[in-house]
């Protein structure tokens, strides 16, 4: 954290997106995470994100639960909608927002703790509904806001700063989010914005639930030597499977396309993505094979990072629930609230 | 790219752009900060180890600093860096018992200095205290030079030159006015000088040879009408009157014609705006006191009849302009008749040396400038060195202080039989500015304020009398607030490789977008490929050495850091850190004591300017 704030000023020759903006009009408030934080980068690389996309800020929800990584929407496009919710309810009210205004970029920031142990079954029946979001976890591992304990998904043999050992076997949000059903689960990492960045723009035009897990070491409890969350560990033995480029709708394709190890996946959302296989040995869209591979390599230590799983076109939470297109907020207030004579006739209905 | 070698003083010096700026290297972060503090004393005296005079520069210096500044290249206007000099003069109350003083015992050697002006004055400043005795020539009944004889006393009241000057005369300089040197064989040969340093100035204004041009006593040469002007000959001027150029001389005349009582002022250019030699700011004063600037106008002749001047008539000029902003062609496009009672011409400046023989082994070249080494300052001949627009022809005054300094360097070498290329180098101290954990040794905060305007004497009481000065200072109020616009590119973000974690924090809190982790590659392409491209090819980039976890490299494109020192404050690992960089730059009393400068960490270094005068170590 820093006392000064960021200052105003900024480099006269910033480039300005279809909107007219620039990266600093996406920025928030001044971060009070320790210096260092990979869950700061994650929100360099969200501004990043939203801004190559053009989003305008008055069209996203920003939505967090509880934990170091639920502070990330404060961080930055502060123009946008946002809630901090109850500790593991951000699915919860995320479905709600979604349910009445389904015309929002919904992006979701939560971390290990917030996902994995007090909120995962929230985190499930999310993706089971396949609500329309970017959902991402902060994964460093450990409870950082509690001084350091083993987070759920700490890796078994890891140990703590103080050198404890952890026991318990690691819930891997990709795994599950698999599992579970999520049309689209990647792995990220804070260090590697060059991979990061356009996962999240895939993931923000994927429309349904989009599953990031971002491992993002803390430099406070967790980036020492017997970490496997840690800078080093994770450089040392991130395992990327493919390199995802989005492409926007209008765009011209030039790259590597009919290259034997590329493929071309057109996004519901808008959009495509060209993934370049690096070392990805099965069908992107075959889920048992995604979860045997997955589970083989992470046994052997690797940390398997890049676009891991993807399945377009499943119907998402508005198609499922047969929910009006229109936002609540956009109807005309006869619509909306019809008075007492329907409502009497709705009372009538039900005796 | 190789990394930087941040070791090389040039490296951080070249950060801190109005001090690289700045001929004499004056240590501009650090007095805008004395002055913040209200240290106005301490400022004019860390002024004055550089640029001598700090009161009269604070008013007429040709600010080199202010162009280079790098606020004017985050927003559009520099720091009022000269104004602010002008701040610590004006309230540094008495600093005489700090000033150097000549030692009692003299050193036996003899130097005679020809010409008062800066460039000799600044050699007396530097020579005096080691022991030197003295002899100053001075062709005319004042010392000063040009800044008495050319810059007009609404600009630089004579009070403030005479006292900056006597700071050095008094240190028992030999001064003899009236007295210029007629025969520099002479003086070689019968004056008993161990050195003669030649500070004569540029005195010949040039000609206009146009017809009618000597057919009338109402053209001028500008600077021997400010001459007049300044020594009282002179006290009015026609109604109407032209000044022929469009340079700080054509400003200083117009404004002085003004106030000798003509009423129709023009200056005449031959060129469109943007190609005037004039500083905008000279520009902007003139035009203030509705002095009518004419572009395109080219002299043809002057029209006199019976001997009496009635005009001038001008070729009307039409300019192509070329992408780069350059001349391409011209040609006339007709004549115009510009009726007027006096010209004045203030079109340049030449040196004169009919008093030096061409014999006596002082070389001069085809334009009969002095051969003179741009290091020593030493002409063809041993002993006799040049500085100042005596050197390589008109500068400023800046510039002739640097020249003193350098020319005293080398005659006290030549005198004690050292030889005078051999010359201490700078230095460079780096100097922790961390106080606390979120606490800097400096106000790293950026303040928006826009730049403070120098408040000016009203127009109706400006002109009542020739020496009222214009410009009122900043008070003690404007001059904190302009202060605060200093971004203390002295504070220099400095970078240690084996401790980063490539964790982005430095980069994404950049304001200025000036940081980038990436692979290396060759600087031209590597400039491209950074989070803003850095496209100022003047400012450096610096490059880090391969980062251990990943081999890529830091780069910081210095161009438009404000150093807020954010980078520092989110660095987990202290990789980077805020450090004040502080140049070390030789004077002849070090080079006298064999002492390289010590900056901050002085405590050892014999002090002139901190203390009480003498040589003397602190305790």
């Amino acid at each position: 954290m820093s006392y000064i704030a960021r200052p105003k000023v900024s480099h006269p020759a910033l480039a300005r997106n279809d909107l007219g903006l620039t990266m600093r009009d996406y920025e928030g408030g001044m971060s009070t995470l320790c210096a260092g934080c990979g869950h700061d980068s994650i929100t360099g690389s969200l501004i990043q994100a939203v801004f190559e996309l053009s989003i305008p800020p008055h069209r996203m929800a920003k939505l967090s639960g509880i934990g170091c990584s639920s502070k990330t929407p404060a961080y930055f496009a502060s123009s946008s909608h946002g809630f901090n919710s109850v500790h593991g309810r951000m699915p919860s009210v995320a479905t709600g927002a979604a349910a009445v205004n389904g015309d929002l970029q919904y992006i979701g920031v939560s971390g290990d703790g917030d996902s994995l142990s007090i909120g995962i079954g929230q985190f499930v029946h999310a993706m089971r509904r396949n609500l329309n979001m970017l959902y991402l976890i902060e994964d460093n591992g450990v409870y950082g806001l509690t001084k350091g304990q083993f987070s759920a998904s700490a890796d078994a043999g890891s140990t703590a700063k103080r050198g404890e050992v952890n026991e318990q076997p690691a819930i891997d949000p990709c795994l599950l989010a698999i599992a579970a059903g999520c049309g689209f689960v990647a792995r990220g990492f804070s260090g590697d914005r060059a991979q990061l960045v356009p996962l999240l723009k895939a993931g923000l035009s994927h429309r349904g639930f989009a599953m990031i897990d971002v491992i993002s070491p803390c430099v406070t409890f967790n980036d020492h030597e017997g970490s496997t969350k840690s800078y080093r560990f994770t450089r040392e033995n991130a395992f990327p499977i493919d390199h995802t480029d989005f492409i926007p709708p209008e765009a011209e394709i030039k790259a590597d396309i009919g290259r034997g190890e590329s493929q071309r996946v057109e996004l519901h959302g808008g959009g495509s993505i060209l993934l370049r296989k690096l070392a990805r040995e099965y069908d992107i869209g075959d889920r048992g094979e995604a979860y045997r591979y997955l589970d083989a390599r992470q046994g052997k230590g690797e940390v398997v990072t890049g676009l891991l799983f993807l399945q377009e076109g499943g119907a998402d939470m508005h198609e499922l629930s047969r929910l009006g297109e229109t936002p609540l907020a956009d109807l005309p207030y006869g619509r909306l609230c019809p008075g007492p004579d329907a409502l009497a006739e709705l009372q009538n209905r039900l005796r | 790219m190789q990394p930087t070698d941040i070791r090389n003083p040039d490296y951080f010096h070249r950060v801190v752009d109005c001090q690289w700026g700045c001929p004499a290297h004056t240590d501009v972060p650090e007095y805008i900060r004395l002055i913040a503090q209200g240290r106005y004393a301490d400022a004019y005296m860390l002024n004055r180890q550089s640029n001598v005079f700090p009161a009269i520069l604070g008013r007429v210096c040709d600010r080199p600093c202010e162009p280079a500044c790098r606020r004017g290249r985050v927003e559009d206007k520099p720091v009022a860096i000269c104004r602010l000099k002008r701040v610590a003069a004006d309230l540094r109350g008495d600093i005489d018992h700090r000033l150097p003083q000549a030692p009692d015992e003299k050193n036996g050697k003899r130097v005679a200095l020809i010409g008062a002006g800066c460039a000799s004055l600044t050699v007396a400043n530097d020579l005096a205290p080691l022991g030197y005795e003295l002899v100053m020539y001075e062709l005319l009944d004042k010392p000063g030079g040009l800044m008495r004889s050319n810059i007009p006393a609404f600009r630089l009241p004579v009070e403030v030159l005479d006292e900056e000057m006597d700071q050095i005369l008094r240190m028992g300089i030999d001064l003899r006015l009236g007295q210029g040197v007629a025969s520099m064989k002479d003086l070689l040969d019968n004056g008993g000088y161990d050195a003669v340093f030649v500070g004569t100035g540029a005195p010949k204004g040039k000609e206009l040879n146009l017809p009618g041009r000597h057919d009338t006593q109402s053209v001028h040469i500008g600077i021997e009408w400010l001459e007049s002007v300044a020594f009282g000959h002179l006290d009015s001027i026609g109604e109407r009157v032209l000044i022929i150029g469009v340079g700080n001389t054509a400003m200083d005349c117009c404004r002085t014609s003004l106030r000798l009582g003509a009423k129709d002022v023009k200056v005449m250019a031959r060129k469109p705006r943007g190609f005037f030699k004039a500083s905008d700011w000279e520009l902007e004063d003139a035009e203030e006191e509705r002095v009518e600037i004419v572009v395109n106008h080219s002299p043809k002749e002057f029209v006199v009849e019976g001997g009496k001047l009635k005009g001038m008539v001008f070729e009307l000029m039409e300019y192509d302009i070329d992408e780069a902003g350059k001349i391409a062609a011209s040609r006339v496009a007709g004549e115009q008749f510009i009726p007027c009672d006096e010209v004045i011409l203030a079109i340049g400046q030449d040196t004169a040396f009919p008093w030096v023989e061409r014999d006596i082994g002082i070389e001069f070249d085809q334009w009969e400038v002095p051969v003179v080494d741009r290091v020593t300052y030493q002409s063809t001949r041993a002993g006799v060195f040049f500085g100042g627009d005596a050197a390589f022809g008109p500068e400023n005054i800046i510039w002739a202080v640097e020249h003193g300094h350098q020319a005293a360097i080398s005659i006290h070498k030549h005198c004690q039989g050292e030889p005078i290329a051999e010359r201490m180098p700078a230095g460079m101290n780096l100097l922790a500015a961390k106080m606390g954990i979120h606490e800097w040794s400096y106000s790293n905060d950026y303040d928006a304020a826009s730049r403070r305007a120098m408040q000016h004497m009203s127009l109706e009481k400006r002109f009542r009398k020739l020496d009222i000065e214009v410009e009122l200072g900043f008070t003690p109020e404007q001059a904190a607030r302009e202060a605060e616009r200093c971004l203390n590119c002295d504070i220099q973000t400095v970078f240690e490789a084996p401790l980063c974690i490539e964790c982005d924090a430095c980069v994404d809190i950049c304001p200025v977008h000036c940081l980038t982790i990436a692979p290396n590659g060759e600087e031209e392409e590597l400039r491209e490929r950074l989070t803003a491209p850095a496209r100022n090819l003047d400012q450096p980039l610096y490059v880090s050495a391969e980062l251990p976890q990943t081999g890529r490299v830091m780069v910081k494109d210095e161009d438009l850091c404000v150093h807020c020192g954010l980078c520092a404050e989110r660095c987990p690992t202290a990789a980077w850190d805020m450090q004040k960089s502080e140049l070390l730059v030789p004077y002849a009393r070090h080079e006298a004591t064999a002492r390289p400068p010590m900056g901050s960490a002085r405590r050892k270094e014999p002090q002139f300017d901190e203390g009480a005068g003498q040589v003397r170590s602190a305790a």
